[in-house]
């Protein structure tokens, strides 16, 4: 919601030309940083954030005062440990913490860009974010690393620039939106759309928010980063401060309070276009198609390693599309790793506490790092 | 194991391309990385093994060598190497058609059924045999499909296989097995080496 907060941000003067055609410049990439880049410029991690995720990984965010969402992961004796990389996340394109947005204001107009905003796609938010690699002067990152939408991310970025990287771990993705997620993020915008203070994406000239609608849009998909099983187990059919039903449509039950606790929170830190274009994105996504149906001809050209990683109970990017990428990547000889992760956690699996995957995930890039530099590739 | 380990790596030519199938903790990959090739993958069904190498940095798919091979392309690999687990899947025959497509050669270890020690227990304890290489019990073991030396070097044969080396262990003592000395080898060896091609 482009609060006035304190974003590190730099302006990007090179014209970017995006899939749908527009071309965009002088455009803002907020973005933060952990750890120090060393001298030989060879510890740095680009972290891609998910759908909902900003460049707020690791400590305290400052618009919502929690940990960093991916603080299991990143920081100090952390799986990517910021005492020895140097680890990077940006907002994407189309976000709302500071990059270029729908609720980036046009300085011409004084308003909001509101659905006046271009569409974009995974493509270019990489493409957009290649500009800030650019800018710190790192030739060649470390790893890539990014969990669902960030995953995405990571397979776009190999393809896109096949030697930036050494290495490269897409979690919890896939190589092509399947169409059930497509449903799921369709339902989630025509909650926001149908939402009378959406306004046709204007609503900040009339000083409205389409909350009511966001929130229903969280809350579906929030039901979609969860297992069955974990449903279950945490909330059952238990009540929610009461001891019987009450024979209305006030929230009986824990589940319902918690998704409605949910929505309410999310709206406070997430603007509605936003999540209309970053969900838009998603569904574009095709990396296979970008290549003509063949998906390894996007990683022909990479010597990068991958190491790939799904989790069990995750049904939104389920094993089986984790595994296309890998079998995408065996069929061209390339060095691939992969796993899947024992989790109840559903799809949220990579960003909790999951032992099992901060322990391999952890072990991996310390001891990949340690390879690399002995062989200095 | 280290004796196995040293006479797999004596097969396999420097800076080649190896994929060890079932491999496990990484135990052979960190040795062959170390010793002979660092182009090196594996295949492993168990999650746990999986990421327990890893975290050692190895690069390994957790998948099962019965339905997951298909999707390494034909020769992809100078070396496919099968240590002691041809016995372990439900159809050994069809794993061995494909190690032989996505392998260039094949290398192939066998704990053999046919050693003396494991025959004595049979006829005269008359209980299925457990020893230190075959250390399961009947009703928990993972071997579903046991065989001798003399049934793979058979089975090469029916199947125009060619062996290009077969080496006998016992202890740590080795020994080329050929046609003259197989049923010897059979009896007085604990574990037999193949490499193979198709």
């Amino acid at each position: 919601m482009n609060k006035n907060i304190d974003t590190k941000k730099i302006i990007i003067s090179n014209p970017l030309k995006l899939d749908c055609g527009k071309e965009i410049n002088n455009f803002p990439i907020a973005y933060e940083t952990y750890g120090e880049l060393n001298s030989e410029k060879s510890n740095a991690i680009l972290v891609f954030h998910a759908l909902t995720g900003d460049q707020y990984v690791s400590g305290k965010n400052p618009i919502t005062n929690k940990d960093g969402w991916w603080s299991y992961v990143v920081g100090k004796n952390r799986p990517i440990d910021t005492n020895k990389f140097f680890v990077i996340c940006a907002n994407v394109i189309g976000g709302c913490m500071g990059s270029y947005g729908p609720s980036t204001i046009n300085e011409s107009t004084g308003k909001q860009i509101g659905t006046d905003f271009p569409i974009i796609t995974i493509n270019d938010m990489v493409n957009a974010q290649y500009e800030l690699i650019k800018y710190l002067e790192i030739e060649k990152l470390f790893a890539v690393v990014g969990g669902s939408m960030g995953g995405m991310q990571v397979l776009q970025f190999v393809a896109n620039f096949p030697d930036k990287a050494k290495l490269a771990i897409p979690i919890a993705c896939t190589s092509s939106h399947s169409a059930q997620n497509i449903a799921f993020n369709e339902l989630g915008r025509q909650a926001i759309m149908a939402d009378s203070n959406w306004e046709n994406g204007f609503y900040s000239n009339y000083k409205l928010n389409p909350d009511k609608g966001l929130a229903v849009a969280r809350m579906a998909a929030h039901i979609t980063y969860l297992s069955e099983k974990g449903l279950q187990e945490k909330f059952g059919r238990k009540l929610q401060d009461r001891d019987s039903l009450r024979y209305g449509f006030e929230a009986d039950f824990q589940i319902e309070s918690y998704l409605r606790y949910q929505g309410s929170v999310f709206v406070d830190r997430f603007d509605a276009n936003s999540y209309l274009y970053i969900t838009r994105a998603m569904d574009y996504f095709d990396l296979s198609k970008q290549h003509k149906g063949n998906l390894s001809d996007a990683f022909k050209k990479t010597k990068t390693k991958f190491f790939v990683i799904s989790f069990t109970s995750d049904w939104l990017y389920p094993t089986s599309e984790n595994r296309e990428i890998v079998m995408a990547l065996n069929s061209i000889g390339a060095d691939v790793g992969f796993v899947e992760i024992e989790s109840d956690k559903g799809h949220d699996s990579f960003l909790l506490d999951v032992p099992s995957f901060l322990k391999t995930l952890g072990d991996y890039i310390n001891s990949t790092y340690k390879v690399i530099n002995e062989r200095r590739i | 194991m280290k004796e196995e380990f040293n006479i797999i790596s004596n097969l396999i030519e420097e800076n080649t391309r190896v994929l060890d199938v079932g491999c496990g903790n990484g135990d052979l990959m960190k040795f062959l990385q170390e010793n002979k090739t660092k182009d090196i993958r594996g295949l492993e069904i168990s999650k746990e093994k999986v990421q327990n190498c890893l975290s050692k940095g190895l690069t390994v798919i957790e998948g099962n060598a019965e339905s997951d091979l298909k999707q390494f392309p034909k020769s992809s690999f100078d070396y496919v190497i099968l240590s002691q687990t041809l016995q372990a899947f439900l159809n050994p025959e069809l794993v061995i058609n494909e190690l032989l497509k996505v392998g260039k050669k094949v290398i192939v270890t066998i704990p053999n059924f046919g050693y003396w020690r494991v025959r004595l227990q049979l006829l005269f304890k008359g209980t299925m045999p457990v020893t230190e290489n075959l250390p399961h019990e009947w009703y928990n073991t993972p071997n579903l499909h046991m065989c001798t030396i003399k049934d793979f070097y058979n089975f090469c044969s029916n199947k125009n296989i060619k062996i290009f080396k077969s080496i006998a262990l016992k202890k740590s003592r080795i020994s080329e097995i050929n046609k003259s000395n197989l049923n010897y080898k059979n009896l007085d060896s604990h574990l037999g080496i193949f490499l193979i091609e198709s």
